[in-house]
């Protein structure tokens, strides 16, 4: 039983830094909402793993990034916004999620189970962890001017559209691995908050996206020690601290007249 | 005596369409190196889509001929700055090499160390501009496209940014290509001037935009106001 309170706490450290830093992107695409969309599409993917016996997280994955692909080219050929695709596939990928998952299961699809993980999750969560954030670092200058100008980022030979399929990919790999600890239904939480706390302290991009990996580290694992000291779901105990890690960040920002 | 060495672009025959419809049409124009060429004409005239053209950042038709290794520094009109947590630091080093920051503020005369440290969206109209500018400026261009460089700035602050670009042309010998709407700039910041409305209707020198056959060629026969009737 502690082995796997001392895992969850790990996984839910590496899966906290890496959608937070991830989200803080996110956040400033104002695709906030299309990330916490997004997630709910991994729902069949997940049915499906239970379903034939294999990894539910892998087809989370392929969903994920399936969609986030086909949404992306669908998005380039016919200009609808992507708040409005991304809405139309998650509601179609919650119903068919739904209608398919077996029952036992729907609940910790929805709101995550960390009491099944064992040291190979750790370790996979480590490493797919560490390596999206460092792709991330490596594009992430690239995102922000392409952010402030997509016509400046392309004129400095920057590949707008592929660093973007990029960036998805990595989002639907993290989104994947943090539906572990708090489900589909709350991991977009991790994504967005961290950030959106993180700006309520930063003036400059260092800052503002080491904060949101840290404020996700620490949602994260405050979240899973006390679901497991208060044997409660973990998805609701992170989002609660998570909240509570904003509302802080809002009244320093108050109080110390930040500018952001 | 003009030679061919002394031009920095040839543009011939360019036109763009998008979306079945005809942007720009039979563009002809050339740039002389160390000269600022300003582009007029109203909304709609195609002149970003010039631009855009110009930096292959939309298809065209037509031959766009560099004369040397071009290096082009480019400020868009608009940015999107004002939700990004950006510091000015870090935006002068996005897409660069090693590159001294406070320098290239030196350049477009923001000497106010401070500056560095500010978020972008926290800057005044102005000292934004001089930051896009002082951007483009840190690669060392040999020519500088300017989209309205002034746009959404009070007309106080408008002329000493236009005179610090003079002094830029000057020092650096840089090539100037500047989309403006202000005859009074053209007059007085630019050497040649090609107003557009989506064909060319007038390419030569800028002093001619005070002669009236000039503007009539760019904005047609004037509206008589003695035939419109006053309302009461």
């Amino acid at each position: 039983m502690l082995d796997t309170v001392i895992f969850s706490l790990l996984i839910a450290i590496f899966v906290g830094i890496a959608s937070g830093y991830l989200g803080s992107i996110m956040v400033l695409e104002k695709m906030a909402l299309v990330g916490d969309a997004l997630s709910h599409v991994a729902l069949p993917g997940l049915a499906i793993g239970y379903l034939f016996h294999f990894d539910p997280f892998i087809g989370a994955f392929i969903f994920l990034f399936a969609s986030a692909a086909i949404i992306w080219h669908v998005q380039r050929v016919t200009r609808i916004s992507f708040e409005a695709l991304v809405g139309a596939a998650f509601t179609l990928a919650l119903a068919i999620g739904i209608m398919i998952i077996p029952e036992p299961e729907l609940l910790e699809a929805l709101f995550g189970d960390i009491t099944k993980v064992v040291l190979t999750d750790v370790i996979a969560a480590a490493v797919i962890s560490a390596v999206t954030v460092l792709l991330t670092r490596a594009v992430y200058r690239k995102l922000v001017l392409a952010m402030i100008s997509e016509d400046l980022a392309v004129s400095k030979g920057i590949d707008v559209a592929k660093t973007n399929l990029l960036y998805l990919f990595l989002v639907s790999v993290v989104v994947a691995i943090g539906i572990k600890i708090v489900g589909t239904l709350l991991v977009g939480f991790l994504v967005i908050v961290p950030a959106i706390a993180a700006k309520n302290l930063s003036s400059d991009m260092l800052r503002y996206s080491l904060l949101s990996a840290v404020f996700g580290a620490v949602a994260a694992f405050s979240g899973i020690a006390f679901s497991s000291y208060l044997s409660l779901p973990p998805g609701p105990m992170v989002v609660f601290s998570g909240i509570a890690i904003f509302a802080v960040t809002i009244v320093i920002n108050w109080r110390m007249k930040i500018t952001t | 005596m003009t030679t061919t060495e002394d031009y920095l672009l040839r543009v011939s025959n360019l036109n763009v369409k998008l979306q079945n419809q005809i942007i720009l049409d039979n563009i002809n124009f050339s740039v002389k190196k160390g000269t600022t060429l300003a582009i007029l004409g109203p909304n709609g005239a195609g002149k970003s889509v010039l631009f855009r053209a110009l930096l292959n950042l939309l298809p065209y038709t037509g031959n766009v001929e560099w004369n040397e290794k071009v290096r082009i520094g480019y400020v868009p009109q608009n940015v999107a700055v004002s939700d990004v947590p950006l510091s000015v630091k870090e935006f002068l080093t996005i897409g660069k090499n090693e590159t001294d920051a406070e320098s290239a503020l030196k350049l477009v005369r923001l000497d106010d160390k401070s500056v560095l440290n500010k978020r972008l969206g926290a800057l005044s109209g102005g000292q934004l501009r001089r930051v896009l500018i002082a951007w483009a400026l840190v690669d060392e261009p040999n020519i500088l496209f300017l989209d309205e460089p002034t746009s959404g700035i009070d007309v106080g602050s408008e002329e000493p940014i236009f005179l610090m670009l003079n002094g830029i042309k000057k020092d650096k010998k840089i090539t100037i290509l500047l989309i403006t709407h202000d005859i009074h700039i053209v007059q007085e910041y630019s050497d040649y001037l090609l107003a557009l409305n989506k064909c060319v209707t007038f390419f030569g020198k800028s002093e001619a935009i005070a002669n009236l056959e000039t503007q009539r060629a760019i904005y047609g026969e004037p509206v008589c106001v003695e035939s419109l009737k006053a309302e009461d």
